[in-house]
């Protein structure tokens, strides 16, 4: 895989991570969620492991984003840290 | 540059590291039940970083074949369908297995497994990604009957309610 790609996404993984457990708001923080799956899914994709990339962006990105707002949306928005 | 060699080589194996203490520091530190079960998938999707990570080779390409190594094979196949593969052995070229069968998958093409990423780990993976997805799923579950019963989702909020008998 081209490395500079693999550099640029690793970085934006770390950075996607930390943020979206440090935001107060809970459906931000589901939604930088899936845009950490994504990331991790182009990354599998660059490491020619597509299997596991198209399973990441179908469950990771799409259900598992779908089941945290769902259960933002029948509990609270806010959070305490 | 000997340092920066070194540091840029493994940085896939650095990264996953740092991604997964992030994630083990969600699980313990937040108090919010959304946070923590954030954090495990961040914890979870390390884990098959790293995985992944091994099944890398350098100048190799996704573990699946060529359309001319397939009409290959197939054009072998072929010999075995029309029913003369069983009764005239031809030469040297069909070996039988150990059960005494002709094998019919006899390499025409020489295929090197260099040239393709490991795919053992890529299937591995593919159930790590299933389970995980159904533990944030059960997980959440279990936060929504707990903001029914506590009215909240806060950790600490929680365990006062409990301790003061509600």
């Amino acid at each position: 895989m081209i490395w500079q790609f693999d550099l640029i996404i690793l970085v934006f993984l770390v950075i996607t991570a930390i943020i979206s457990l440090q935001v107060k708001d809970l459906l931000a923080a589901s939604m930088i969620f899936g845009v950490y799956s994504f990331l991790m899914c182009l990354l599998w994709a660059g490491m020619a492991a597509v299997d596991v990339a198209f399973t990441e962006a179908a469950v990771g990105a799409g259900v598992s984003s779908v089941f945290l707002i769902a259960t933002v949306l029948r509990t609270s928005r806010r959070s305490s840290d | 540059m000997e340092f920066f060699e070194a540091i840029s080589a493994k940085f896939n194996y650095w990264i996953y590291v740092i991604i997964m203490m992030i994630g083990l520091y969600a699980m313990i530190a937040k108090t919010n039940m959304v946070k923590k079960l954030i954090g495990m998938s961040v914890f979870q999707t390390a884990i098959i970083l790293f995985y992944v990570s091994i099944g890398v080779k350098d100048g190799a390409t996704i573990p699946i074949l060529y359309h001319d190594q397939v009409h290959a094979g197939h054009h072998h196949d072929d010999h075995a369908h029309n029913g003369e593969h069983y009764d005239t052995p031809h030469g040297t070229d069909h070996e039988a297995d150990e059960y005494g069968y002709p094998s019919r998958h006899a390499p025409d093409v020489v295929i090197d497994g260099d040239d393709f990423a490991n795919p053992l780990v890529h299937v591995l993976m593919l159930t790590a990604i299933v389970v995980g997805v159904s533990t944030l799923g059960v997980g959440l579950a279990i936060t929504q009957k707990l903001h029914r019963e506590f009215g909240t989702i806060e950790e600490n909020e929680i365990h006062d309610m409990i301790k003061s008998g509600k």
